[in-house]
């Protein structure tokens, strides 16, 4: 929870500028950008996400590094399971089919 | 034992940790405190230690937002789970956490709707659509996760969805490091000061801690390098006889911090009077609480909980460790009747937890090596 997640942001979405979909080691989901309100990030940043939502800019080499470092620490496949499972996700269909 | 050339700029860590050889005054010894469990896992994943003179010691602190959390705290969340209708969410980190009764986990396997969220946003997605149902937010965290949860409730009191609501535990990590310097049996040399929260709150509020507690602080990133130079920077203050506030994470943490975040926070939260920390006590003006604005989204309004304390069990000594009183295997029960598969404190459960950490890395390699030499 502490260690924020690298993606490159690759669509800002028109319906609500609020949301972009981002990449993050292969995998495309959406993110919250409300808390970059200040200094909206563009399509092609780097971004670090925490819990779904993008929490500040970093350089692209930075992200890099901190993707490695994440590789390192054991964290990725952790930090795409937790890409992954952002339910903002791909389409408005995810919920009904999530069972408890 | 590390060996430098494992690491992916072995020069750069070589020549750093010459530096901080050549800095340590051999006459000295030197505590340093990692506050945040981001850090206490990097420092056992890549070994650090191995790398300083041991004259310097890392000190764990209180950063891991699962540890912190009382055992009552979690038996309250789990009574909301048991109310009809209503789907308890939380992330990953606390599925294992044991309360009196048994884990979110073992909860979910005696019937009630206990679901995974990665993000506060999939809890509310979740409640707008099930519209029948009630879902309840377990809302943990640092400054890192509290705007996310304000932004969160902010879209929910925006959109109308009124079958959603937060119990929030959301911690600040300020007066914990004032809980710390004030405890009689601390003695910290210099912080190793959180990276991802300084990134919200920047680094402004660990002022005081140089200027008043005359201490050095130096916000640092979480790679190997980046804690060795934090180390560097910490010794070379020391020499000198400086206590600043230095930020050696500047690629991530803008010394400002992030507004649009503190403002989200500063809309929706307030602070309590008071809160209790597991193994700090009661501190006061060191948590969350939803204002009144939201108190419609506020579980703690909403359902009754039983607000009961409840102590840890006995054996265990969790406190002891998240003060950095005690190490982890110095606790009657580390690896023994406690494991990460079998945790009985929740420094075991998180991978920030320095229990957890300590054992996923120094714990195993020591037993590797036990082994080898007995078969050897």
């Amino acid at each position: 929870m502490c260690l924020a997640i690298p993606g490159k942001i690759v669509e800002l979405l028109a319906e609500d500028r609020s949301l972009a979909v981002v990449d993050v080691l292969g995998v495309r989901r959406r993110v919250d950008l409300g808390l970059l309100q200040d200094d909206p990030p563009s399509t092609g940043d780097w971004v670090l996400i925490h819990v779904g939502f993008a929490m500040s800019k970093i350089g692209e080499a930075d992200a890099q590094q901190q993707l490695r470092m994440l590789t390192e620490l054991g964290e990725n496949e952790a930090a795409v399971e937790e890409v992954r499972g952002y339910g903002l996700g791909v389409l408005e269909d995810t919920e009904s089919q999530a069972g408890p | 034992m590390r060996y430098v050339d494992e690491f992916r700029e072995p020069e750069l860590i070589a020549r750093t940790a010459d530096e901080i050889r050549r800095l340590a005054d051999p006459k000295r010894h030197y505590r340093f405190m990692e506050v945040c469990g981001g850090h206490t896992h990097s420092i056992y994943r890549f070994g650090l230690a191995d790398l300083l003179p041991s004259n310097i010691e890392l000190v764990h602190g209180p950063g891991c937002p699962v540890c912190v959390l009382p055992m009552g705290r979690i038996d309250d969340g789990l009574s909301m789970a048991e109310q009809p209708g209503v789907i308890f969410t939380a992330f990953g980190d606390m599925m294992r956490v044991p309360g009196t009764r048994g884990s979110p986990l073992e909860y979910k396997a005696r019937g009630m709707d206990v679901r995974i969220v990665y993000s506060p946003s999939d809890a509310l997605k979740l409640a707008r659509g099930n519209p029948d149902k009630h879902v309840m937010f377990f809302a943990i965290g640092f400054e890192t996760t509290a705007p996310s949860t304000a932004l969160t409730l902010m879209r929910a009191k925006a959109q109308g969805i009124r079958n959603f609501s937060v119990f929030c535990n959301h911690v600040t990590i300020i007066p914990a490091i004032r809980a710390i310097l004030d405890s009689p049996d601390m003695r910290i040399d210099a912080f190793i000061g959180p990276g991802h929260v300084s990134t919200v709150i920047g680094c402004r509020p660990y002022a005081w801690i140089a200027n008043n507690e005359e201490k050095p602080i130096v916000v640092a990133g979480f790679e190997p390098l980046d804690v060795l130079q934090s180390i560097v920077m910490l010794l070379r203050q020391l020499k000198q006889n400086q206590n600043r506030v230095e930020n050696q994470y500047q690629r991530a943490v803008p010394w400002e911090g992030n507004r649009a975040a503190l403002k989200a926070m500063a809309d929706v939260f307030e602070l309590r009077p008071y809160f209790e920390w597991r193994g700090l006590g009661f501190i006061s003006q060191s948590a969350l609480r939803i204002r009144e604005s939201y108190a419609e989204w506020d579980a703690e309004r909403r359902f009754s909980v039983p607000g009961v304390r409840v102590t840890d069990p006995k054996a265990a000594q969790c406190g002891e460790v998240l003060k950095g009183v005690l190490k982890p295997a110095q606790c009657k029960l580390f690896g023994k009747e406690c494991t990460p598969d079998q945790p009985v404190g929740a420094l075991m459960v998180s991978s920030e937890g320095s229990c957890a950490a300590y054992y996923n890395y120094e714990h195993r390699k020591r037993q590797a090596l036990t082994n080898l030499s007995l078969t050897a």
